[in-house]
Order: structure tokens, then sequence, then C-alpha cells
């Protein structure tokens, strides 16, 4: 019989994060499964800003999945005023929240092996990795895709080179009603990650 | 859990029938169930027999075409724009798609799964008359009598406004039609058909067809002496007469005739000779079938009474237009055939305004059509050049007269408005007193513009040296030809005026081969297709062709190819302007069709990298054929 090295250290993990990391020993489903995401943030500072939603909607077989879809709002400890006119959320919104750990939870069940998409998505995967390590747990295991970056490679640009989402809607006529709300940035980023993926041909 | 995206289909799902029938409670579980679908153009969502889909769809942004396949052509049935809907037959029916559907454009579809919106169509009755209404009507949305619709029934059943696809429609004929017995008279049979104003006559015997007398056997049997005109008609009647069932389509019914090479067909109960006579079909039931043929428009628009009905024929005249591009017709027969209809859309707008005015016209006139018109390159509805030009009247009379024309070029232009075509922000129609003048003054205008040319007077003969006679006295017109002819003739230096300002447009592509956008102005950053692409060969033809002394060809293609005759030395390079233009043409005028605009800026972003190249390689001649101007009329010294 083989000896697991990892097996103790497996074993010290909650529940959800085992569930999480299950969902990677199978081989790829059949159907790719993308999820693009966005999350509003305090601020720009991934030590000392948190997230105050999440959005997320799924992408199967090139179509944008309306029902699988999963948006929250987190309970705030840290509250910056200063950014309220951007995102729209107040402390004491009408919105019902939940915990960080809750939110991340409910984000690890929703993801599971899909890749995930989003718009400068390194700062959102951060955000959620700081959320993880607060938990005591990994990093997000699944494979990123960076719509900027897809821009960069379709237009040959040099990587230093970054185009907005709202200067990519222009580009892609989306119209961009519901910006700023996690999950109205998630179904942007969506078209645009679906016409991109067409030119793209992936 | 709140789904703000499933929110925002249902905000826009809300504005469109059926929908707007539920309430937004129903919808918001609806659009929660659907699926977004990004389609680029020309990709397919449905094929002809394909197994229907779990979801029906409405557009939510772009465009979608309906067509049918027939003989390996695409034939374009409906377009389906933002919050139409398609794809409904597995509603209905168990089997296959009966249409492809296409992009036409760039699209959003929301796919609503029909499992999740059934429940909803039982539950509102609204709701399943709508989709029922529409799967069984012609029209898209039947709360609209003007075809104006918001639904798209996928049965095959064709709006009528489509063209080829009516030759796949029943055909309407003339039911009970007047038949004669065997034994009736020649004469009286004559005289009945004279008198109901018919060409044919069935023979019957006992309610069945035994066969039929046309004007033909008439005017071969009895006129020729064959036949006296007192013997019965059995005598003279072509036998059997050849008979169909009802519910021919028109394609059939032109092969019938085609096959057995009559020109009538006799309907019958069952379709065969041994059964009751119920109509009649003729040659004329088809031509008037085909209301979108160019023929039939043609012929509409010398009928027309009211500037409605031109405007009817105009928006046709856009399908047809459309219809031709989806089939590959070569743009120099569109070009041609479209031309030929504007014509008599303006020639008939001009015979109404004269039948409206309280006098006849008090002197001989010619209506011109300028510029695109007068090229005969008018695809979209671009805005109207027109002149008159009157003959010479005594001084007295001149005023009187020049207003008479210019009352008459007031009612005329309103009407070409009232059609769709703009008026010329710079007034250059025959309404103004400056382009409406006698012979005499046209004469000294053309001179003085050939022979003191400046900025102006060179932009005035690029508009009125691409003249077209449309309606009056031709004479009028010739006069001026030969003037312009004679004054133009080895004028060195009105040609050097004339070259500079056929070179002035910048050109298409930049030292890199990319495209040169507009810098500044509303359309920033677009391409101007129109200025740097279209201008410079149609302002190098004309030019060539005014120092070759070619007369009344004004076309741009047509020049072309005259030139190239007329110098076969240099008719690659003329074959390849005539090519590279029907193709950029053929670019705006699909541009503009699909914008409803005159598709003169193109947007760069838009274009697949195959239309790039395709624009790019169209260019190369424009700076052939700049090279032959700048050669030819020496003006290399000149500026």
């Amino acid at each position: 019989m083989k000896f697991n090295w990892f097996k103790k250290i497996i074993k010290d993990y909650p529940k959800f994060w085992e569930t999480y990391l299950s969902y990677f020993d199978e081989n790829q489903s059949k159907d790719k499964r993308y999820v693009v995401f966005d999350c509003e943030t305090t601020g720009l500072d991934s030590e000392t800003d948190r997230i105050l939603s999440i959005g997320a909607v799924a992408i199967q077989n090139n179509q944008i999945i309306v029902g699988d879809f999963m948006e929250v709002f987190l309970q705030q400890d840290i509250f910056k005023p200063e950014s309220v006119p951007i995102h729209g959320i107040l402390k004491e919104g009408k919105e019902e929240k939940i915990v960080e750990a809750e939110a991340v939870i409910r984000f690890l069940d929703f993801v599971k092996d899909a890749t995930l998409v989003g718009h400068h998505v390194a700062f959102d995967i951060e955000m959620i990795n700081q959320a993880l390590d607060r938990l005591e747990v990994g990093r997000l295991k699944n494979q990123v895709m960076d719509t900027d970056v897809m821009y960069q490679k379709l237009k040959y640009l040099p990587e230093e080179q970054h185009a907005s989402l709202d200067e990519l809607c222009d580009i892609y006529k989306i119209k961009k009603s519901d910006r700023h709300t996690a999950s109205g940035d998630a179904f942007i980023t969506a078209i645009l990650f679906l016409k991109m993926k067409k030119q793209l041909m992936i | 859990m709140k789904n703000p995206i499933a929110e925002r289909i249902t905000d826009f799902l809300k504005n469109y029938p059926p929908f707007s029938s539920l309430t937004y409670q129903s919808l918001l579980e609806i659009a929660k169930a659907c699926h977004v679908l990004y389609l680029e153009k020309n990709q397919t969502l449905f094929k002809i027999n394909d197994t229907t889909h779990a979801f029906f769809y409405v557009v939510a942004s772009g465009a979608i075409g309906l067509s049918v396949t027939s003989d390996a052509d695409d034939i374009l049935i409906d377009k389906c724009d933002e919050g139409d809907i398609l794809g409904l037959r597995p509603f209905f029916a168990k089997n296959n798609y009966l249409m492809t559907a296409k992009a036409r454009e760039e699209s959003i579809v929301y796919a609503i799964p029909i499992e999740n919106f059934k429940p909803f169509v039982a539950a509102n009755s609204e709701v399943l008359n709508f989709l029922l209404e529409s799967f069984a009507s012609n029209t898209r949305n039947p709360y609209d009598k003007h075809h104006k619709g918001k639904l798209v029934s996928e049965n095959v059943i064709y709006n009528d406004q489509s063209s080829e696809i009516q030759y796949y429609q029943p055909i309407k004929y003339t039911s009970n039609p007047i038949t004669a017995s065997p034994t009736d008279i020649v004469k009286f049979v004559a005289q009945t058909m004279a008198s109901s104003k018919i060409g044919s006559m069935i023979i019957h015997e006992n309610n069945k067809p035994i066969g039929i007398v046309t004007d033909k056997d008439l005017r071969s049997k009895i006129a020729t002496g064959l036949f006296s005109i007192d013997v019965t008609i059995d005598k003279i009647m072509s036998s059997p007469v050849i008979t169909v069932a009802d519910n021919l389509s028109i394609a059939e019914a032109q092969i019938m005739m085609l096959k057995h090479n009559v020109s009538h067909l006799c309907v019958t109960l069952d379709g065969t000779n041994d059964s009751e006579i119920t109509g009649i079909i003729t040659e004329h039931d088809i031509v008037v079938a085909q209301a979108n043929n160019p023929g039939v428009l043609l012929k509409q628009s010398k009928r027309a009474q009211k500037s409605a009905d031109l405007k009817e024929i105009r928006e046709k005249l856009t399908d047809l237009i459309q219809h031709s591009l989806d089939k590959n017709v070569p743009i120099s027969h569109i070009t041609s055939i479209i031309g030929e209809i504007n014509l008599a859309i303006t020639k008939r707008a001009i015979e109404l305004a004269i039948d409206k005015m309280d006098a006849p016209p008090p002197a001989q006139f010619a209506w011109m059509n300028m510029g695109s018109q007068g090229r005969k390159e008018q695809l979209l509805l671009t805005d109207q050049d027109n002149a008159i030009v009157f003959e010479d009247v005594p001084e007295e009379k001149y005023d009187a007269v020049k207003q008479y024309f210019l009352e008459l070029a007031e009612k005329v232009t309103r009407t070409l408005n009232k059609v769709g075509y703009e008026f010329c922000p710079a007034q250059m129609m025959a309404n103004n007193p400056l382009w409406c003048k006698s012979v005499t003054d046209w004469q000294q205008q053309f001179k003085g513009w050939i022979n003191a040319p400046g900025e102006k007077g060179i932009l005035m003969c690029t508009i009125f040296f691409d003249y077209d006679f449309v309606y009056g006295n031709e004479d009028l017109v010739d006069a001026i030809s030969h003037t312009i002819h004679e004054e133009t003739h080895d004028n060195q230096l009105f040609f050097a005026y004339l070259g500079a300002d056929a070179l002035k447009n910048p050109p298409p592509l930049g030292f890199f081969r990319q495209f040169l956008v507009e810098s500044d102005g509303e359309h920033k950053d677009t391409f101007d297709l129109k200025g740097r692409a279209l201008m410079p060969l149609i302002d190098a033809a004309r030019i060539l062709s005014l120092s070759k002394g070619i007369k009344n060809v004004a076309n741009t293609i047509s020049r072309y190819s005259k030139l190239a005759e007329l110098e076969p030395q240099n008719a690659p390079v003329y074959e390849a302007c005539a090519d590279a233009f029907a193709e950029l043409l053929k670019f705006r005028t699909e541009e503009g069709l699909k914008n409803e605009s005159d598709g003169r800026y193109l947007n760069l972003s838009e274009l697949s990298k195959l239309d790039k190249v395709k624009l790019k390689n169209d260019f190369q001649p424009i700076n052939d054929i700049q090279e032959v101007i700048k050669n030819r009329f020496q003006l290399t010294y000149f500026t």
C-alpha cells in the first residue's frame, strides 16, 4: 500500500475546503464550465481592504446560464465612506448581509473546479485568497483567465498596456447599465468574455 | 436570492409582446432560467432540418436573418431585430426546424427554455393567442396590421413583401371562368371574349374541359381565312387543355406552362381532364404574382397615383436590393436595374406634378438627375440632386416660364422627399433658381465653369458632368452635352484643374498599409468609404471619359468599360477600377442597409479580418488610376 505523506495535513482542513479540493480530483467534466465573477471592495489594497460583495455567473457551452448565478453582500468590519459613491453599498444597506467566512464558503461551493474569469482578475483572486487565508485554508486552485490579458493577446498589445472594462465595453459595444455592482460587472464581463473567446477561438 | 442579471433581462423582455402580458414576477422566473448567447456575424443559431432546440430565442441586440434554402441558394425570409422572437417551432410541432437562423451582424440572443415558458402559455390566454396567431398568420405580429411585428413564425409562411419566396406561394387565379360549349359559333364566342376583355375561353362539355380557345386561335385560324367566322367553336379550339389541381404554386404554374408550351392552364376539381372546371390560370396571373419582380415594380411606378404609392415601391426596392445582394447578383446588374426603377419613380413624380399644375408646361423642358442619381449608382436612399433645362423663350416671357418650372420643381422635389429621397443640403435641386435655366443660360454657365475654372466651378462641374436625362425633351440635354464636349476638347487648363481635383481626396491607406481614419469631428475614428475610396474612382472615371470625349455615359462602371475599350493598353487598370468600384459600392450598400444609414462611414472595429483584406485589395487600383491621371494631365508641373 502506498503511503500518503500529506494525508494527515489534509485531514486538518475544515469540511468545505475538503469538498472544494475534491472537485479537482475528478477528471475534467465534459462541458467545461467558466465562472465570470467580480468583487466590489472597500478599496484597492488587498491587505487592508475588504470584500463588499461578490457577483458571479456561469458560462457553459458558450452560453451564459442566468440561473447558475450567485451574489452575496458581506457584513463589514472595516467601512470606508469614501468608496460608497463608486459601488453604492452602504454599511447598513437594505441587502441581506452575511459574514465573510460564509460568503467565501458559498463562493467556493459555487465555482467548484470552473475556470475563473474576470477583468483585472488578479486583484479579485487576491481578495478571495486573503479571505481564505483568514480562514486558515489554502489558496484558490482554479484556472484563471483575465479579459484584459485576452484583449492584449487579441490586439498584440504590450503587457504593460491595460484597458479598462469601460473601454472594452465601448470597443465591443456592450451596454454599460449596472456598472459597479458586482453582478452587473460580472454580466458585462461575461458578454465581453464570450465575444473575445470566439475571436481567440478558445 | 436576488438575481440582478435576471432582473435586467426581465426589464428588457417586458417591453415586447407576448412577454408584456405577463406579470413581472413570472417574467423574472422565466429570465432566471434563460441563457445568454453571443453570435458572431454569420454564425448559425439553427439550421433547416436540425432537431429542434429546447429553447426559443429573443434577440437582445443585433439582427438574426431567417432563411430557407432552395436550389442551394439561401433566400432571406425575415430579419429579426431587437425584441423579435424566433425558433417557436418546438412549441407547436415535433418535427425539425424549417428555416435557418443566422446572425446578420454580431448579436446577443436570450435563449428561453420552452419547458419553463409553457406553464405561462397555458395559464395566460393572451400569450397563447399571440403565439398561435403569429404561428398561423403571415404577419410577424398579429396585433399590428402593418407587418411591423415583434414575432416571427417558424412556419413556412412567407411575408408578403419578400420577393423570391413568392414563387412558392399558391397562385391567385380567376375562379369560375366564362366558358363556352363546343357547339357555340366562333363569332359569338369572340364577341363574348371582347366584351368581357378576356384573352381565352375554356370549352366545356358537362362542366368538364375539352379544349380552349385563345386570341392566338382566332388570329391563326379565323383571321387568316382558314375557317369561316360562323363555324362552331370546336373546329378551332386547341385540345386537350392542360389541367391542374388547385393550390398550385407560382413556380409550378410557370413550369407547367413552359413544359407544355401554353399560356393558359385550366384548374379542375381533382386536376384531371375528367372533373369539373373551377378556374383558369393565365400568364398574366404569374406576372402579377411576382410583386417584387423589377419589371413589375417598373410597371407599378408607371401607374402610381400618389406619392404614397411611389414610397411603397421604393420600399419594395430596398427589399429587392437586399435580396439581390444576398444572392450575390453582380453589383453592376443591381445598379442598372435599380437605376431604371429610380428613374421611373422620378418620371412618375414629374408626371403627377404636371397634372397638379394649373396649366401645361409653357415650353419644352428636360429634367436631369445629377450626382449619384445621375450616375445611376444610388442604391441607398441618399439625397436628391437635380436640375431643369427649358428651351429658349422670348425675353418678355422668360420670367413667367421660369416661375412655372420652379413651381413644378418644388412639387416634384417635395414628392421625392416623401418617397424617401432627402432634400439636398446644398440646395442643388431644380427648385433653386440657379438650377432651373434655359438652354442658352446653361450653355453659358458651363462655358464659364470650363473656361475660368476655380474651386467652385470645378466642384459644380463634378456634379453637373454626371447628369442623366430623366424626363421631357432629350434634345435640350444633348445641346448642353455638345457644348461641354466642344469646350473641353483639348482644353489643357481645364483638365489640369479637374485632374488636381480628382487627386485631392486623401488616399485610403497610410504608409504602413493601415487604414487612414477620420481624425476629428462626428465620425472620428471611422473610415470614410465614400470620400477616400469611392470618390477617387468616380472622379477619375469622369475626367478620363471627358478627356476621351465619351458622351452620355455617366455610370462609373460603364465609363471604365468604355475607357478599356478605347485604350486597350490601359485596359487592365480600368477593369481593375471597375471591379474595385463594384466591390466597394456593394460594401457601402450592405453597410447602409444594415445600419439604415447612407453607409458612408465604416466602423473598422466591426469589420472582420477578411473584409479588411478585401477592402485593402480594392484600394490598389486607386493608386494606379491616380498615377495615370498624374501623368496624362501633367499634373506634376501644374501643382
